[in-house]
C-alpha cells in the first residue's frame, strides 16, 4: 500500500499557513536532507531547481519526530492551531 | 493582581491517560481544576500501541470495567521472532484469569475518562493550545493560549512525549534521536469472526502479538499486533537514530512487516481505517527531566515515564498524573506551591512501581543500542535456525546437525564477540536484580 492511501484514511482539519517553518538556509546547507526519509506523512520534499524544502504541512501527524531528528535543528515546530490538523478517530 | 478573573487552583496541560488522572485526583480532594485539551476531543491527538491495564486503571476508576468502551479482554500473549521469512513462536494464554489488560480505541477510550473526569467536577477545555507558560520571578503562574491567558497556583504538565512546555522552562533537555522511537500504526478493519478464527480467540477475548525481529532485524524496534472487536492493530516503533542513520523511511518497514509469511494471513482481506504515527519516550531512567519545580509538575510521556521492554506507559502515565494530583492537593490544603513542596510528587514516585521500575532497567537501554546487532539481530536468527535444524528430517543423522549448528554459531560470529554478548546479558541481568 503506498503512502497516499495510508493518508488518505486520516480526518484532517488543514490550516491556511503552516506550522512547521524549517529555516530554508539552512536547510540548504544540510547533507543529510533526513526530514525527507524519516516523516511517516512524507511532509518534506527537496525542491533541487528551487533549492528549497517543500512543507506539506496539510499532510503533518504531528508526531515530532523531524523536530528531533533535524541534523540542523533548524525546524520551527508548533502545534496547529486548536481546531487545526490531525485528529484520530481511533488512535 | 489583574490576573485574579482568570485564577484557580489548578491547571493540567493535555487531556491523556496523565492529564485526565491528575484532574481528577484534584478534583475529587475538592480543589478548582481546568483541563486543557489541544485536539477537538481528549483522546484525538494520542496514539499508542494498544492495551489499557487493568489494575492501574481502577486505581483512577475503580468501576471502569462497567462502562468504559473496552474492546477485548487479552488472554494470548504472543512472543514471536520473526527470520526473513520464518519465525519461532511462544504463546502464553491464560483464560481463566481475570483480564489484566484490555485492549481500547484511545479516541473513544480517552473521550470516556475525561467525560467521567468532567461528571467529577473538572472544567474540560478542548480545542485550546497552550503556548507558553507564564512565569514571575522564575515561579510558573499560568498559561498562555490562543486565546488567554489563565492563571494557577499549580500548573501540571501532561502535554505528552514533545513537551515544549517543560523545555521552555528549562526542566527538560531537548529530545535526542537516541531517546525516542518513531511508532506507525494501521487499524485494519475485519470481520469479528475472522479475528477469533485466526487468533484462536472466542467473543470478547484478545490476542497480543510482541514481534521481534523480521524487517527490524539488527534495528533497536519491536512490532507490536492488537485484536480489537472488529479491527487489527499492527504497527512498529524503531529508535528514531536508527531510522536516521540508515535513512528508511518507517512506513515501508511496516508495510514489510505486512508482508512477511507469519504475518500477512493474519490480516488478509483488512481494510485500512485509520494510519498514524507518534514518537515514545525510549530514553528510561536516564532521560527523565527534573519532574518539579516552583509551581509546576510533569507527569506521563512528557516526564518520559515509559517501561519500553515491557510495553508499559499508560500506566505510569496515570499513575504519574495520580500522584501529581495528590502532591497538588496537599500544596493547595498547605498553601504552599514551592519547588520544595511540590518535591513530595517526586518522592510518591520514587516509591511506586514507576520509578521502582525505570531505575530497575536503567542500563537497559544503553546495552541494547551497543548490542542490537547481537540480541535483536544474530541470536534472533539463531533461535529460528535452531528449531529449523531440530524440526528437519533429510536423512542426516543427528549428531551431524547438531555438530553443523554449534560449528556455524561459532563461525558465524566471533568468538570475542560472542564473549562481550554474554558479558554484556550477565551485566544486564545483574543491573536488574541487584538491590539498591
Amino acid at each position: 500500500m503506498v503512502l497516499e492511501d495510508k493518508l488518505f484514511t486520516v480526518k484532517y482539519s488543514p490550516d491556511t499557513v503552516s506550522h512547521l517553518n524549517p529555516d530554508n538556509e539552512m536547510c540548504g546547507m544540510c547533507t543529510s536532507k533526513i526530514c525527507t526519509k524519516i516523516c511517516p506523512a512524507n511532509v518534506y520534499e527537496w525542491d533541487e531547481a528551487n533549492q528549497k524544502l517543500v512543507v506539506n504541512f496539510e499532510n503533518c501527524l504531528e508526531c515530532g519526530a523531524c523536530r528531533v531528528a533535524c541534523e540542523k535543528k533548524c525546524i520551527k515546530w508548533e502545534y496547529p492551531k486548536g481546531t487545526k490538523g490531525v485528529t484520530f478517530k481511533l488512535g | 493582581m489583574s490576573e485574579q478573573n482568570n485564577k484557580i487552583d489548578v491547571i493540567v496541560v493535555g487531556a491523556g491517560p496523565a492529564g485526565i488522572s491528575c484532574a481528577v485526583t484534584i478534583a475529587r480532594g475538592g480543589k478548582k481544576v481546568v483541563l486543557i485539551e489541544r485536539g477537538s476531543f481528549a483522546g484525538s491527538k494520542n496514539v499508542f500501541g494498544g492495551a489499557i491495564y487493568t489494575q492501574p486503571t481502577k486505581e483512577i476508576f475503580p468501576d471502569f470495567e462497567a462502562s468504559a468502551p473496552l474492546e477485548r479482554k487479552n488472554v494470548d500473549h504472543k512472543f514471536a521472532i520473526l527470520g526473513e521469512d520464518d519465525s519461532t513462536v511462544i504463546s502464553y494464554k491464560n483464560k481463566t484469569e481475570a483480564a489484566g489488560s484490555y485492549t481500547v480505541i484511545r479516541g473513544k477510550f480517552d473521550r470516556w475518562m475525561a467525560d467521567e473526569a468532567k461528571k467529577e467536577g473538572v472544567y474540560l477545555v478542548e480545542k485550546t493550545v497552550v503556548r507558553e507558560l507564564l512565569t514571575e520571578n522564575g515561579k510558573v503562574v499560568g498559561v498562555k493560549t490562543e486565546l488567554e491567558d489563565y492563571y494557577a497556583d499549580i500548573v501540571v504538565l501532561a502535554d505528552g512525549v514533545n513537551s515544549l512546555l517543560a523545555k521552555q522552562i528549562g526542566l527538560r533537555e531537548e529530545i535526542q534521536p537516541k531517546d525516542v522511537a518513531l511508532s506507525v500504526k494501521e487499524v485494519i478493519k475485519l470481520d469479528k469472526e475472522k479475528i477469533n478464527d485466526r487468533f484462536n480467540i472466542s467473543d470478547g477475548e484478545g490476542c497480543i502479538y510482541e514481534i521481534f525481529g523480521g524487517p527490524m532485524l539488527g534495528m533497536l524496534g519491536l512490532a507490536f499486533m492488537y485484536t480489537n472487536s472488529n479491527s487489527i492493530t499492527i504497527g512498529l516503533g524503531i529508535t528514531l537514530s536508527e531510522l536516521v542513520e540508515r535513512g528508511i523511511r518507517p512506513y515501508d518497514l511496516l508495510e514489510q512487516l505486512k508482508s512477511h509469511p507469519t504475518i500477512a494471513p493474519l490480516i488478509k482481506d483488512g481494510e485500512l481505517q485509520e494510519y498514524s504515527a507518534h514518537l515514545i519516550p525510549e530514553g528510561g531512567y536516564n532521560k527523565i527531566p527534573k519532574l518539579s519545580s516552583d509551581g509546576v509538575m510533569i507527569v506521563g510521556d512528557a516526564a518520559m515515564l515509559v517501561n519500553n521492554l515491557h510495553w508499559e506507559g499508560t500506566n505510569l502515565a496515570m499513575i504519574s498524573g495520580k500522584l501529581a494530583g495528590e502532591a497538588a492537593v496537599d500544596a493547595i490544603n498547605s498553601g504552599d506551591f514551592s519547588a520544595k513542596s511540590l518535591r513530595k510528587y517526586e518522592e510518591k514516585l520514587k516509591n511506586s512501581f514507576v520509578m521502582k521500575d525505570l531505575i530497575t532497567y536503567k542500563d537497559l537501554m544503553d546495552i541494547a543500542h551497543k548490542k542490537s546487532d547481537a540480541f535483536l539481530d544474530y541470536y534472533l536468527r539463531t533461535i529460528n535456525s535452531f528449531f529449523k535444524m531440530f524440526t528437519s528430517v533429510d536423512s542426516v543423522p543427528k549428531r551431524q546437525k547438531y555438530y553443523d549448528f554449534v560449528s556455524k554459531f561459532f563461525k558465524e560470529r566471533k568468538i570475542l564477540n560472542i564473549l562481550s554478548d554474554f558479558w554484556h546479558g550477565i551485566k544486564l541481568v545483574w543491573s536488574i536484580l541487584k538491590w539498591y
